[in-house]
């Protein structure tokens, strides 16, 4: 199977995975949902730093890649210390 | 040190369960912070294996990048406001969407270095850089918007479908051409043009339909980073954007419904905020007689009851009114008043807002209701406070089958024996439809700032000493 082939096989699968996983979340807890997968989608910079990384990269190429790493990282550090934030606010009454 | 690529793959994997498991961490608020945790140690097993991996081999503008980003991340995330969060938001959105874009391009420029470009991984690398780009400027509309530095209203011109149409037919066909020629033209043009439509999808769309907004886009930046996966053949990137893209599309889908509209009505619909229509039916309903209240009247009324419902809006946000209800709450509650919260999945800009918004003036969760658990209670409610809110309680939608609302599920506060509109002017929601709970024979409006009547209250509840 060619490698192109599996990647649609593993996406199409997660795709399922994402629907379940998306539908069991609570109502209350859409803000931090979309907050956290912010921070997740912040995966992102693993592309990033294979462009920013690669030894024999142009000199565009290497630029590229930074801001590519720049912004990702805002997105991983903001989006869980924020995700973080909001959840630590939830509480139950104190009894 | 360096690890295999099968190392690499495997750590990749339990990074992939870790981010499903912080996902299914989010089904209640007692497990939500342990799914956070889960998510970074996700997020730090990834990055530390694509380190670690034999392809990054250069370490001097990833330090800094890294550096540079956590640095700004952090400062922004301490000290944005809860109100602010939908801002925030659509930015950090945008930022997923150049880097996609930004990856795209430089993965272009390495592999064709290498000489290892064929029209396959081209075409991925089309639909990267164009899903990025529509994510990158669509967010800063809507960042543009929320923070009021464009207007909310929707923007609409003559052949505005016809003109996106011809964008996003053009934009593809360049993405194809690039596919098959490598043209560097080609890939420009195509990112450019991906950009423009980024905002001409986005400006129609009106302030209400913020929700929806938000949720597209952060569905558009989970499959921008599927893409990039699709790119880099790395199933990570695939799974988290699968998963990503599919949790705004379920949210975009949420909202909708909570509107009672398609997702086609609100993409291309350009709904609500017509000033002038505004006008006409705030003068009509001032002809109409409605009875307003001074705050010492929905005092008297929510002491002696039993049960009260506050409904918030995104006129709470605004008047920052979320500290003062608390209070209210707890003195009622100290008077033996039962006090819940109904929240509309509309409320606010962005889902879930007011939850947030409450949790941060610390009240309990377990005090705030869905529409579905707390329409039932509104018929045995003594009081209920609208705080803000309009559209969500507007029996229109129920009963009028001419009004643009109708069939939107609304919370039935018109049920309880007493509702207090606490309002600030006249003027309808955002739909530009007249609420027609103004003029029930059980409802009151109460004019003013939210956050000044709401203390108002306080005092008048401090001031009675029991």
């Amino acid at each position: 199977m060619p490698d192109t082939l599996v990647a649609l096989y593993v996406f199409v699968l997660a795709c399922f995975i994402g629907y379940w996983v998306i539908w069991g979340v609570t109502p209350s807890l859409h803000t931090p949902l979309v907050a956290l997968t912010n921070a997740i989608s912040g995966i992102v910079i693993v592309g990033a730093l294979l462009v920013a990384g690669l030894e024999s990269a142009g000199t565009f190429a290497e630029i590229t890649g930074f801001f590519a790493v720049l912004l990702a990282s805002i997105n991983v550090f903001g989006g869980f210390l924020v995700t973080n934030r909001m959840l630590a606010m939830f509480k139950k009454k104190d009894k | 040190m360096q690890i295999s690529a099968n190392a690499q793959a495997i750590a990749y994997l339990v990074s992939a369960v870790l981010f499903i498991l912080s996902l299914k961490g989010l089904t209640h608020p007692a497990s939500a912070r342990r799914g956070s945790y889960l998510g970074m140690a996700g997020m730090a097993i990834a990055i530390v294996a694509t380190l670690l991996g034999s392809e990054v081999q250069s370490y001097g503008f990833i330090i800094v990048g890294v550096v540079v980003g956590a640095v700004i991340g952090i400062v922004v995330a301490m000290r944005i406001q809860m109100t602010a969060m939908p801002q925030l938001v659509a930015a950090l959105h945008s930022f997923v969407g150049l880097a996609a874009v930004l990856v795209a391009i430089g993965t272009f420029l390495n592999k064709r270095d290498a000489g290892l470009l064929n029209a396959v991984l081209m075409g991925e690398l089309s639909a990267g850089a164009i899903i990025g780009a529509i994510t990158f400027t669509g967010s800063v509309i809507a960042f543009g918007k929320l923070q009021g530095l464009i207007s909310g209203k929707p923007v609409k011109f003559a052949l505005q479908h016809q003109l996106n149409a011809a964008i996003a037919v053009i934009t593809i066909a360049l993405g194809v051409h690039f596919a098959m020629t490598g043209s560097v033209v080609s890939l420009a043009l195509m990112t450019l043009l991906a950009l423009v439509l980024g905002v001409t999808l986005i400006i129609p769309i009106g302030g209400a339909d913020m929700p929806v907004i938000i949720s597209m886009l952060n569905s558009y930046s989970g499959w921008a980073a599927a893409a990039t996966g699709f790119t880099l053949q790395n199933n990570l990137l695939i799974i988290v954007g699968a998963l990503v893209g599919f949790s705004g599309a379920i949210l975009s889908y949420i909202m909708c419904r909570a509107m009672n509209r398609s997702i086609i009505n609100v993409v291309f619909g350009g709904f609500g905020s017509d000033g002038g229509a505004a006008q006409s039916a705030g003068a009509t309903a001032m002809e109409k007689g409605i009875r307003s209240a001074s705050v010492e009247d929905a005092v008297y009324w929510m002491e002696d009851a039993n049960r009260v419902i506050v409904v918030p809006g995104y006129g709470m946000a605004v008047a920052q009114a979320q500290h003062a209800l608390k209070e209210m709450m707890e003195l009622l509650e100290a008077n033996g008043v039962e006090v819940k919260f109904g929240v509309h999945p509309v409320a606010g800009r962005m889902p879930g807002h007011m939850n947030v918004l409450l949790a941060e003036a610390d009240i309990p969760y377990d005090h705030v209701l869905e529409m579905d658990e707390i329409n039932p209670e509104f018929a045995s409610t003594d009081v209920t406070l609208v705080v803000g809110a309009n559209d969500v309680v507007n029996p229109a939608a129920k009963d009028d089958t001419s009004s643009p609302i109708y069939g939107m599920p609304i919370l039935e506060a018109g049920r309880s024996k007493q509702v207090y509109f606490l309002k600030r002017s006249m003027n309808p929601g955002y739909s530009g439809v007249d609420n027609l709970l103004f003029y029930q024979q059980n409802t009151s409006l109460i004019f003013g700032d939210a956050k000044d009547t709401i203390e108002g209250m306080v005092a008048a509840l401090k001031g009675t000493g029991h």
